[in-house]
């Protein structure tokens, strides 16, 4: 029996997706952070949760680091990393004194948090809520699902590098989905080759393939493979927007790919 | 193991055996008697274990997916190439234990005579398998492997580590500290958002009183093998673990650059330094190897001096 959960803070987010991994540095923050911009750029209101609490990265790469957080009567009010007010975000790392401070928090302290991120951030209307998480598959994680269950998220985008060290810790990951009741959307293969600026020539920095494999077997879609782009890392780094700035670049297209097929796979009316 | 409810406030908190949440846990009793206050015992037989271990290192980063794994391996097979040094690497990345794929383990624990291994990796029966687990448990897990693990006569324990600063980065500084922790290495990539969490990795360190060896920057630089020239793919843009080392007044210990080769290995469960012995990498993990050597014999002839003096 469930009990009934106040809409609350939520009411207004039409759709959540998570973005996992099994595995640590494949890409999730980079592609939250890409996905919500092209989302953005397709016309969508977007908010994104970070609730890697012992490294949250998302400020920088919104070039929304050191802002403070407000409160309102529903809440903490979400910075808007822009003046258009069409990507909101809220990270842990708003929250620290200083940007070097770390949270040394045991399982506990950091479900208390993640609970609170998802009930008291006030999002009003959103498309769109992309939920980053840290690697693994642990208290974060666990927090997470339990608190966005009543919300019926979407589902989750997992990414994975090519190589098999990878793959090995996103099968788990996908277990992980399936025992959580959490629908995978499908798997994302980040770091997919490097195309060499001096010669063309296209080396597979991360090894090749494992990531449609992945997908393949486990019987999930592959949403595409993005490949490594120095103007995307670069792009990142200084809180720049790839998706508006490098069209030509050559992560541009499977990232843009990406975001159709999210598009394509939600339902037409609000959940 | 035993089972603690969802909110556990922590053993040694004061809310201990008291919050809500204590109903109807086997331990409530035990820790609202205080017991938790006094230190775990596991601290003092951990300790008796390691008097046949010499030197014991943990590798750290802040950063998930920056080579921590990656560089156990190496430094573990690097060392174990003199037969006469004794080898152990554990792994206690509970979520994702990556270490007996790049050791080329399937559930044995040895890979040559002189280096061993264990992780959770081995007690999973199949490659599916999620540990779901929460800190508690993962705590406890990471226990067993220090105190139960008959690790016998060796000279250097590598303890691998998942990325962040949460439980299991506090209990093996923990259960580690009567038996005295050589140091850390520190493992980054080139880039700020890197950068930014390794920061906070130095910062846990300072907080626990851990030494730091010093900071490895991985995937600094790619030769391409077609044409032979370098491209950053990871931009040093605040000037890298050089600028980060010079701020905190750390040691660079080395520049390791991203070779193809590498991954490969690590999917092959194959030593890089032997498959590639003449690539830039293979000469960077050498002399990074040799200063962590270095250090360790200064730390143990520093102790015994202390002793005998």
């Amino acid at each position: 029996m469930e009990a009934s959960v106040e809409p609350g803070n939520l009411a207004g987010v039409r759709h959540i997706i998570l973005v996992l991994s099994g595995k640590g540095g494949v890409g999730k923050s980079t592609i939250s952070t890409e996905l919500a911009l092209a989302l953005r750029h397709a016309g969508k209101k977007v908010g994104i949760l970070d609730v890697d609490l012992c490294g949250p990265s998302i400020p920088r790469m919104l070039r929304a680091q050191g802002q403070a957080v407000h409160q309102c009567d529903g809440g903490w009010v979400p910075v808007f990393v822009d003046r258009e007010q069409s990507i909101s975000l809220m990270s842990v790392g708003f929250l620290l004194e200083r940007p070097d401070e770390a949270v040394v928090w045991r399982g506990p302290k950091k479900n208390a948090l993640i609970k609170q991120f998802v009930s008291d951030v006030a999002w009003g209307q959103l498309d769109y809520l992309v939920v980053d998480t840290p690697p693994g598959t642990s208290d974060e994680h666990m927090a997470a699902v339990e608190a966005l269950r009543p919300y019926r998220p979407l589902g989750a985008v997992v990414v994975t590098t090519p190589q098999a060290v990878s793959v090995a810790d996103v099968r788990r990951e996908l277990t992980f989905c399936r025992k959580t009741g959490l629908r995978v959307m499908g798997v994302v293969e980040n770091m997919s080759g490097f195309t060499c600026p001096h010669c063309a020539e296209c080396a597979s920095v991360f090894s090749r393939g494992g990531g449609r494999e992945l997908a393949g077997l486990a019987g999930v879609p592959f949403l595409g493979s993005v490949p490594l782009d120095p103007a995307l890392t670069q792009s990142l780094e200084e809180g720049r927007d790839f998706i508006q700035e490098f069209p030509g670049s050559p992560a541009f297209p499977a990232l843009t790919a990406i975001a159709q097929k999210i598009l394509d796979a939600t339902p037409a009316q609000a959940s | 193991m035993e089972e603690v409810p969802h909110d556990c406030p922590g053993a040694d908190s004061a809310q201990a055996g008291r919050g809500a949440s204590c109903q109807g846990c086997p331990n409530q009793r035990l820790c609202a008697s205080g017991a938790g206050a006094t230190p775990d015992p596991a601290i003092e037989e951990i300790k008796e274990k390691m008097k046949t271990v010499k030197h014991k290192i943990l590798v750290l980063s802040g950063k998930g997916g920056v080579g921590k794994s990656t560089f156990s391996a190496h430094l573990a097979h690097g060392l174990a190439e003199d037969e006469n040094t004794q080898v152990a690497l554990l792994d206690i990345d509970i979520c994702g234990p990556s270490i007996p794929k790049i050791m080329g383990l399937e559930g044995e624990q040895y890979v040559d005579e002189n280096l061993g291994v264990m992780s959770i990796g081995f007690l999973l029966s199949s490659p599916d398998d999620a540990v779901i687990w929460r800190g508690p448990k993962k705590n406890g897990m990471i226990k067993q492997f220090l105190r139960d693990v008959d690790w016998g006569e060796v000279d250097y324990l590598i303890v691998d580590t998942p990325p962040g600063t949460s439980d299991e980065h506090l209990s093996v500084v923990q259960y580690l500290t009567a038996a005295r922790i050589d140091g850390a290495v520190l493992v980054t990539t080139p880039q700020e958002v890197s950068l930014q969490d390794v920061r906070k990795e130095i910062n846990f360190c300072r907080k626990v009183k851990l030494p730091i060896i010093g900071v490895v920057e991985n995937m600094s630089g790619f030769i391409c093998p077609n044409c032979k020239k370098e491209s950053q793919i990871f931009p040093p843009t605040t000037g890298g673990a050089a600028a980060m080392c010079h701020d905190l007044k750390l040691p660079l210990l080395g520049r390791v650059p991203l070779d193809p080769h590498i991954g490969k290995s690590c999917d092959k469960g194959q030593s890089f330094l032997v498959e590639a012995p003449d690539s830039p990498a293979t000469v960077a993990y050498r002399s990074i190897i040799q200063r962590i050597q270095e250090f360790c014999n200064l730390h143990q002839s520093k102790e015994e001096n202390l002793i005998s003096s």
